[in-house]
């Protein structure tokens, strides 16, 4: 089954803002990094995967379900963890995640048990029993993580999780997002304007810009045969592009530097000879993934 | 192997049942209820609520004890809740901007709106709840009372017309309760800050009462009659006028158009609140 599926999804504010144009995506179960810059329409899609903003355009699919009919069964099962503050300060955070749990339909004294654990699970433990306006940023955004938890949806809807918080505290974040994603099963999309970030833990990308689809696809087929071997030579750059040619191996020069697509582990052999053979003076060997985004930049020169 | 092992059984999936819209208005209008009172809340927040609350009573058990010693009764239950209007404006001024000033500010409605419960079923939650805490606010005092009074009468028959004096107390409580519980709702829902809030609630209350004196004295004789229309403490009080015969405004032959007045007020406090929800962003 598909996680999400959208056809020509158009969505135009009374305003005259389009928010997103002729969006076509199909995203399978896993951990779905959703990124874009700020106002490319991603919050804009979100309210439209909940229900709570009817598309002007086109047909949606959540978990099988159409949203814009279907809202209230979508909802039951989604979990959904908004970028801004949105936790009550004088609140204890366990009996404000029972509250939303039961504002869910759990059952009360289930609603309790599983605020506990997904507060746990979040990592706030001993604190839970602390009202909300004394915890720190990182805790906030794991109160809020709980609350999106707590009723053990299909679905988690995360904007901008990791906003706010300190490297150290990203990291955290984003490892239990991944945590969710392969040990609890339950799929997620992650929205993020930062790709260098989403890109570690999701299974796969949908880039939007301009409310408009930039690319849709699994990380793996995009990052495979990708990676590169960028070598700096202080001198011989032609000879050693020559040379690497008559071996048959493919070398871009790139600035100072040749940029080689590490095909087989030979390749790397073969560059290496050839450095040694021609008795050049290496400065730089570098293998590296090619980053995704370096694959939409690309994407928008073509376009 | 050591005893005390702490098993991580890791993370749970819920098969159990998944209770619905209804559910959760439910729930939310309970826990309304126990907001409006501070209950599961600071002890700070607990005590506008319950010094008002417990003024009533004080109230109450002052007639009730002066009652006794006259051996006929001061003042009618239904004039009760007009008696102490002022507290239960006092008391509207701190439950409604606990129950959705609260949420406005934190930004926590989103919160709500993505989950199975809609626009409309947060907002009637939380009138419900406010309006019922009003009322067991004008309740609890008034059954104190009918409590002292079946006491201080004899016989059967006269304990059965005690109650039937008392129920027009507890009708009354309700209008006031509709009444205020809606207005300072609708008044709260459009202010974030809970001291803005209640300044704005209590204003809404006192404020009016002037302009009805007003009219009251620069009026003719049908503009005096109507003038109680300019106040939502004495529309209230006029519909009791007519209906119970509470002492106050003097609104004979036009009881009904108070009657009718309370009714398109109540009427538009609900469809402005429900037009407020609808549009609300955050």
């Amino acid at each position: 089954m598909t996680l999400i599926t959208t056809e020509r999804l158009t969505k135009r504010y009374p305003n005259g803002v389009v928010a997103l144009s002729d969006l076509t995506v199909s995203v399978e179960p896993g951990i779905v990094g959703l990124v874009g810059a700020n106002g490319a329409g991603k919050s804009t899609l979100i309210k439209i995967l909940l229900g709570l903003l009817p598309p002007t355009a086109g047909g949606v699919r959540v978990l099988g379900l159409d949203p814009t009919t279907d809202g209230e069964q979508v909802r039951a099962r989604v979990g959904y963890m908004p970028e801004h503050d949105c936790l009550p300060p004088d609140l204890v955070a366990a009996e404000f995640v029972t509250h939303m749990g039961r504002m869910s339909g759990l059952p009360r004294a289930t609603a309790r048990e599983r605020a506990s654990e997904a507060l746990r699970h979040v990592g706030l433990y001993e604190e839970r029993y602390r009202q909300i306006g004394g915890y720190s940023t990182g805790m906030k955004q794991r109160v809020k993580l709980a609350q999106a938890l707590v009723h053990d949806p299909d679905l988690l809807l995360l904007d901008e999780p990791t906003n706010g918080l300190d490297p150290a505290g990203r990291d955290a974040m984003l490892a239990l997002v991944q945590r969710i994603g392969t040990e609890f099963g339950i799929s997620v999309v992650v929205c993020s304007h930062l790709l260098g970030e989403v890109e570690r833990i999701c299974d796969s990308l949908v880039a939007i810009d301009g409310g408009r689809l930039l690319r849709s696809d699994r990380i793996a087929a995009m990052t495979t045969a990708t990676d590169v071997l960028t070598v700096e030579v202080a001198e011989g750059t032609n000879r050693l592009a020559a040379r690497l040619a008559a071996l048959g191996v493919r070398a871009d020069p790139e600035g100072r530097c040749l940029l080689i697509p590490l095909g087989e582990d030979a390749v790397y052999d073969l560059v290496l000879d050839a450095i040694a053979d021609l008795d050049l003076p290496l400065h730089r060997l570098d293998q590296r993934r090619h980053r995704v985004a370096e694959l939409f930049r690309t994407e928008d020169v073509h376009a | 192997m050591p005893s005390g092992v702490i098993h991580d059984i890791g993370y749970q999936r819920y098969t159990g049942p998944r209770l619905g819209r209804g559910y959760a208005s439910r729930s939310l209008y309970l826990h309304g209820l126990r907001t409006a009172f501070g209950l599961g809340r600071s002890a700070k927040a607990k005590i506008f609520p319950w010094a008002t609350a417990g003024l009533a009573v004080v109230v109450a058990t002052v007639l009730t004890a002066i009652r006794a010693q006259a051996g006929r009764p001061l003042v009618s239950y239904a004039d009760f809740p007009s008696m102490i209007a002022l507290l239960t404006t006092l008391f509207c001024a701190a439950a409604a901007p606990e129950l959705v000033s609260r949420d406005l500010r934190g930004g926590v409605l989103p919160l709500y709106f993505s989950r199975p419960l809609r626009r409309s079923d947060y907002a009637l939650a939380k009138l419900g709840a406010l309006v019922t805490a009003v009322w067991l606010m004008l309740a609890g005092p008034l059954v104190l009372m009918l409590v002292g009074g079946v006491f201080s009468v004899h016989g059967a028959g006269a304990v059965g017309k005690e109650i039937v004096h008392f129920l027009p107390g507890l009708a009354q409580a309700a209008f006031y309760a509709a009444v205020y519980g809606s207005l300072s709702l609708l008044v709260a829902s459009l202010a974030g800050r809970r001291a803005v809030a209640a300044a704005v609630v209590v204003a809404v209350f006192i404020v009016t009462t002037p302009i009805v004196g007003v009219i009251a004295v620069i009026g003719g004789p049908t503009a005096q009659k109507l003038a109680f229309l300019a106040s939502p403490t004495t529309v209230v009080q006029g519909v009791g006028t007519w209906l119970f015969g509470v002492a106050g405004p003097e609104v004979r032959p036009y009881g009904p158009v108070y009657g009718l007045a309370m009714v398109v007020l109540l009427a538009a406090c609900l469809l402005l609140l429900l037009a407020r929800y609808r549009r609300v962003a955050r």
